[in-house]
């Protein structure tokens, strides 16, 4: 190889550089988001689990069989029964956009524009 | 460094067989995720097949001078509709106007514009059976359900306002901002909209789903809104509708529109 005493470090400076948020970001935990759940309420419509994974494909399935199939009751894994409606049955226990939501879609920098239109009793306030 | 053919058909063979099993690992996971038993309608939820209203002219013109309009005021705060002065840019779902701009076509029927003269009649969407905007939506966030309801799906709408030209009685309204500036009130059980959608009557759907009647109907103190289902020949419109003289409105246009007004 040519010129390899200038292109091997070169290389490794090249990896380093591109690698360093891993390196500097390396064993430290605190980065992780800590939701704040609801207090006094234990159990979502579905698993902890399931709705860490899935919560968005659920919305979106409840609101196309709310509003276009006129189905209004959701039937969980269980067999309990919820009445489709993020204003009146999510916001309800997640009455806390800034410390549920926002802390890990800020932290995945996603915006979902669910709040330009919901929005919890507390937030009324504010532009009230 | 030339690659055998042998060699060549072999890595070939196995990128096939690994991308099929991709594609049934990907399968199992998505199927994973549909987790829901089911979904159905509320027990207690108002059932039609075609709703509709029928507007009494005269109680509600006997009436106007004590109610204060509150079929327009409960809709209002109920649906969290801003309150924006300015005309060309106001949200209305609900709302009065004139025979003479209620009934263009009627404006040379000399006889009926004496009687009905100056009348603030309540207009709203008229959930047609036949409803142009629901043709014209590029993106189908108007649609028309099974129980002859006109809804938008605000999450699709893209602004294009379509609908608001197609729409023959101006029941579409644009949202030039953001409407929670212009809210003195608000009722946290009902979302607002956003800039940039179209919005109009709903017909409640979300109070059907709870078994109440729309908001302006149960609002209205001199009972001059019937709500039901012209679908059952039992309800209540149907029987007002056989008895007493109705009318449409722009009903030439071939819309179906399903909001009366009883005119004798």
């Amino acid at each position: 190889m040519y010129n390899a005493n200038k292109v091997i470090p070169g290389i490794i400076i090249f990896i380093l550089f591109f690698t360093a948020p891993i390196w500097l970001n390396f064993g430290r935990l605190e980065a992780i988001p800590q939701p704040e759940l609801p207090k006094g309420e234990k159990k979502c419509v579905e698993s902890k689990e399931y709705m860490r994974a899935y919560h968005m494909k659920l919305l979106d399935d409840w609101r196309k069989k709310a509003i276009r199939e006129n189905q209004y009751i959701y039937i969980n894994s269980k067999g309990e029964k919820y009445r489709i409606s993020l204003q009146k049955t999510c916001l309800k226990c997640h009455n806390n956009r800034e410390k549920f939501c926002d802390r890990c879609h800020n932290f995945v920098i996603t915006h979902p524009d669910c709040w330009h239109c919901h929005f919890t009793k507390e937030e009324a306030k504010k532009w009230q | 460094m030339a690659i055998k053919r042998r060699d060549f058909l072999k890595l070939g063979g196995l990128t096939l067989v690994g991308t099929a099993a991709s594609a049934a690992v990907e399968n199992l996971l998505i199927k994973g995720e549909a987790k829901a038993e089911g979904y159905t309608s509320a027990p207690e939820s108002l059932k039609g097949k075609r709703w509709a209203f029928v507007i009494d002219v005269k109680k509600c013109k006997e009436n106007q001078s004590t109610c204060g309009f509150k079929c327009i005021e409960a809709c209002n705060a109920y649906h969290n509709i801003p309150n924006i002065p300015d005309p060309k840019k106001e949200i209305k779902w609900i709302w009065k106007d004139n025979f003479e701009h209620a009934f263009p076509e009627e404006s040379t029927n000399k006889y009926l514009v004496e009687k009905l003269e100056g009348i603030p009649f309540i207009l709203l969407c008229n959930h047609c059976e036949n409803p142009p905007c629901v043709r014209v939506c590029p993106t189908r966030a108007t649609f028309k359900r099974e129980d002859g309801i006109v809804m938008m799906d605000y999450h699709r709408c893209i602004g294009c306002r379509f609908c608001m030209a197609a729409c023959p009685y101006g029941a579409r309204s644009f949202n030039w901002y953001d409407p929670r500036k212009y809210l003195s009130k608000v009722n946290p059980l009902y979302p607002t909209r956003t800039k940039g959608v179209v919005e109009k009557c709903t017909l409640c759907y979300e109070r059907l789903a709870d078994g109440k009647v729309p908001a302006c109907v149960e609002a209205c103190p001199a009972k001059a809104i019937i709500f039901g289902d012209l679908n059952d020949p039992n309800s209540e419109v149907n029987k007002v509708l056989e008895e007493r003289m109705a009318i449409r409105r722009k009903e030439e246009l071939g819309t179906g529109p399903s909001v009366f007004y009883l005119i004798d």
